[in-house]
């Protein structure tokens, strides 16, 4: 052991401080820097789906095509999806994830350090893959981000051997992040943190990766069955050769449920600890808190077919799920409630990410009420697959999952940076982004009730004047996110210097080391009381 | 910047929303059947219980923004739990959803008894259009979109039905009990007539079942739900609800207008008309994918002008025209047109955009092309 101490000392003479040019991002094993790679990987393909976001809202302007032609814009409906759901979000929570669950539990790094280099550095060969579709002959992916078979098979681009292809990559990507997550947090824990002390970021990163480690494997199988149907003659989603187009929906949203807690239990996390910091007030209901987000977990392996309740099931299936999709509306109660009860008697301040964690409650829990009516099966024949349903999960989306990274952004900049951010900018920001979000996402409920079908890039006339409307709403929610990439550029480079804890009301082992975060902390394990 | 942007947009938008024609609707339609109604009822319920929960959440909420709130001086208490509001607020919500779920199950129990209907109706999706059979009365026509092309491209004024018009209607007698059965001929679409409260997806391969009963007679349009390839937007549905008595008259109407084509079919056809009658066709039928112009949009649709196919082998010609290519989006036409119209078509694509073979594909020569296959048919 002794030996071995000695040797890496000779090979580096300065352990705690990072490489110097290409190859400290290239090689880097430090939790760190990794986390910092998935997070401008995700502010990348954030900014790149946002734009093909823009282009479908520019196309929807007005009725009639103006911009692109259809087949074009069903190309942008996937790519926007699949970008935002595998390269924005899912990406940005597993860069919170790096940076902040080893300081949060007092571990030095993650506990597979050299996989974590790997499960970053396949990302970008996997969108680059995805994205080069575009240029392909026949164009990228057009049947959706749920890609249902046959249109996904049979009826196919070219191009969709490489989508399988990046899908699996992403795949291993997401199983490897989830597997560190796991180990680094069952094992790695500092003296005296028990399991019910765990921050509840860590607690929700740890349910959500045992969601990935189920599902994605799931989603891996079903691409793999498509590439079969298209290239080997198997009959698993065609009628004519035996199969069955629903069973790829089933298995589809066997993973795609499931999905959907993946991209919102670590945004949970992160508002949990921001509420509490600005109320200057412990978290209300901690131990409730876990088991919410427990349900949440298991139920959400027993509701898929809501996705699919216009598909023909039985009556009894079709109850089953409307009954168990509304269970789900308990725990999710349980946890607005704790937030809003931590609220209540607090000493609130409202600085950029506390802003940003109260839109995400209010705006979250409508979209929550959304879910509610959706679940109701006889009702939901007349929202399934209007913009009813977009409105839903984009605010479940937006202002929910990608309002908490931002607030946790915004929140652990200081940590990371050394530096307070642009108070004043951020908070600008941040109202651009609420008028915006909602002036895009609320009209579409009123243009889905009114029956307006999801994924056409034409419609009639009594749409109109909503998605005029929604269009110069997300113009506004687009532009201002500049003002987000140059607050966080400004503060990387300059600002006021931070404090170790960055917010008066911090709690946690994080806020315990210097602000920067040393290149290397808790080399040696804090004692947690 | 965003600032500067709003300004103009929004002072854009407020002259524009005062000129508008069209109505802002904000919520879901009543609809025309009992079961809409009930599924409208069962809507505004749960709305109206998402609005009350939200009330006294955000209630909550604003009321410590608004009172708790450092600058006015407040102190932080200090309880962070409590099992007997925590248990409360978990079996109180249990309560509303379980008073919820007994109404919406009644209705769906409702919607899945499709028993003791009057009238059978096969609805099958297409790329990009719908077709009809009324299996008793022995009716079968596809329902295309007759908005014009020019005014989705906005060379034209859009018309007041703009996307939402066919040309053949889907016509149904009100106080019927009529069942859909539902199936697609090449990937998953959805059927769906608000007013109706019937949404159900046709998967190729397999029979869904649907049914309504309509109480008022009128126009009720509806569209494709499901995404279904690059036209997904063009395909609306028009259901045309009359008195049964006009029904009937109606079916009578439609079988004489089937003994008219068969009859057209016999007769001899110049150059000239099948040029003219094709054009017609290939527009309503051919050029979503093959485009105007013939040029096609490759890979996935070919163009047809200078192909091999549209200027080689004439009997090649219409053997693909008739029974479509497996595997592709190149459909059998051969019970969605008449021999008039196919023979007009295929004569058509042979003489169009400087295809000029000069051949005329009579519709005799396609019913023999038909006719053969009815005899081997029986053979078997």
């Amino acid at each position: 052991m002794s030996t071995l101490d000695t040797a890496t000392d000779d090979i580096g003479h300065d352990h705690h401080g990072p490489a110097s040019g290409i190859g400290r991002w290239l090689f880097t094993t430090n939790h760190k820097d990794i986390g910092s790679l998935y997070l401008w990987f995700s502010l990348l393909m954030f900014l790149t789906g946002g734009v093909m976001a823009l282009m479908i809202r520019a196309e929807l302007f007005q009725p009639g095509l103006q911009l692109v032609e259809p087949g074009f814009f069903n190309q942008m409906t996937t790519m926007h999806g699949l970008i935002m759901v595998f390269g924005a979000v899912m990406p940005a929570f597993v860069g919170l994830a790096n940076w902040m669950i080893p300081m949060m539990i007092g571990a030095p790094d993650m506990a597979l350090p050299r996989m974590n280099n790997w499960s970053f550095w396949i990302l970008p060969f996997a969108f680059a893959i995805l994205i080069s579709t575009l240029l392909m002959e026949g164009g990228a992916p057009n049947f959706g981000w749920t890609f249902y078979a046959p249109l996904s098979t049979t009826y196919a681009p070219p191009s969709v051997t490489y989508f399988i292809f990046a899908i699996h990559i992403m795949g291993m990507s997401s199983i490897m992040g989830a597997i560190n997550i796991i180990a680094t947090i069952l094992n790695m824990r500092a003296p005296g943190m028990t399991m019910m002390k765990l921050p509840m970021f860590v607690w929700s990163w740890l349910i959500t990766a045992f969601l990935l480690i189920a599902v994605m494997p799931v989603l891996a199988g079903v691409v793999t069955m498509m590439l079969m149907d298209i290239h080997f003659g198997t009959s698993f989603f065609n009628a004519a050769g035996g199969g069955d187009p629903v069973l790829f929906q089933h298995v589809f949203w066997f993973f795609g449920h499931p999905e959907v807690y993946i991209m919102i239990l670590p945004a949970f996390g992160i508002i949990s600890h921001i509420i509490p910091t600005f109320s200057r007030k412990r978290l209300f209901g901690y131990a409730s808190m876990v088991y919410a987000m427990a349900s949440i977990a298991i139920l959400s392996f027993l509701v898929w077919a809501h996705h699919m309740f216009t598909v023909g099931l039985p009556l009894v299936g079709e109850l089953f799920f409307m009954f168990a999709t509304m269970l789900i509306a308990v725990p999710t109660g349980v946890k607005v409630f704790n937030w809003v009860t931590t609220m209540f008697r607090g000493s609130l301040t409202f600085e950029t990410p506390m802003l940003f964690a109260i839109a995400f409650v209010v705006l979250f829990t409508i979209g929550g009420f959304s879910g509610l009516m959706l679940a109701i099966a006889p009702v939901d024949f007349q929202y399934h697959d209007t913009y009813f349903v977009v409105a839903h999960f984009h605010y479940v989306l937006v202002p929910g999952a990608i309002f908490a990274i931002m607030a946790g952004v915004y929140y652990w900049l200081p940590k990371w940076t050394g530096h307070q951010l642009n108070e004043r900018m951020g908070r600008l920001h941040f109202w651009l982004s609420f008028i915006g979000v909602n002036i895009t996402f609320f009209p579409m409920h009123f243009i889905g009730l009114a029956g307006m079908p999801r994924r056409i890039p034409d419609y009639a006339l009594q749409f109109a004047d909503f998605n005029m409307v929604a269009s110069i709403g997300a113009f506004i929610f687009g532009f201002s996110q500049l003002l987000f990439v140059w607050n966080v550029i400004q503060t990387v480079r300059h600002g006021e210097k931070a404090q170790a804890r960055a917010w008066e009301g911090a709690e946690g082992l994080e806020w315990e080391v210097a602000s920067p975060a040393p290149y290397h902390t808790f080399a040696t394990p804090p004692r947690v009381d | 910047m965003g600032m500067i942007r709003i300004i103009p947009l929004s002072c854009a938008l407020i002259l524009l929303s005062a000129s508008a024609q069209a109505e802002w609707t904000l919520n879901l339609t009543p609809g025309v059947t009992e079961v809409s109604r009930s599924v409208y009822d069962l809507h505004m319920t749960i709305f109206w219980i998402c609005v009350a929960i939200g009330c006294v959440v955000f209630g909550v909420m604003f009321w410590s923004i608004f009172h708790h709130r450092k600058s006015r001086g407040a102190k932080a208490h200090h309880f962070h739990e409590h099992t007997a509001v925590e248990v409360m607020w978990t079996l109180i919500p249990l309560g509303i959803l379980v008073a919820m779920a007994v109404p919406a199950t009644a209705t769906l129990v409702d919607m899945y008894d499709p028993r003791d209907a009057k009238l059978d109706v096969q609805v099958t999706g297409y790329q990009w259009k719908w077709r009809y059979q009324y299996l008793d009365q022995e009716l079968d026509f596809f329902s295309n979109l007759t908005t014009p092309r020019e005014q989705i491209s906005n060379t034209e004024n859009k018309g007041e039905h703009y996307l939402l018009e066919v040309d053949r209607h889907l016509v149904l007698p009100t106080d019927t009990k009529i069942r859909f059965l539902l199936t697609a001929n090449d990937v998953i679409h959805s059927w769906w007539v608000p007013a109706l409260a019937v949404k159900k997806d046709a998967i190729p391969g397999f029979i869904n079942e649907a049914w309504t009963q309509i109480d008022e007679p009128g126009l009720y349009r509806g569209q494709c739900a499901e995404l279904c390839g690059k036209d997904h937007g063009f395909m609306p549905i028009v259901v045309e609800a009359v008195p049964p008595d006009q029904f009937e008259q109606w079916v009578a109407g439609m079988k004489a207008e089937k003994q008219a084509q068969q009859q057209a079919s016999e007769r001899t056809w110049t150059l000239d008309e099948l040029m003219a009658q094709g054009e017609q066709v290939y527009l309503s039928s051919c050029a979503a994918c093959h485009q105007a112009n013939g040029a096609g949009l490759p890979p996935a649709f070919p163009a047809l002008k200078g192909s091999a196919i549209a200027v080689g082998d004439v009997q090649a010609h219409i053997d693909i025209v008739l029974h479509g290519k497996p595997g592709t989006a190149m459909q059998a036409f051969a019970e969605q047109l008449s021999p008039a119209e196919l023979a007009a078509v295929i004569t058509y694509e042979r003489n169009a955009w400087g295809n000029s073979t000069g051949e005329a594909v009579s519709p005799a020569q396609v019913s023999r092309v038909l006719a053969g296959e009815g005899a081997a048919e029986e053979g078997m």
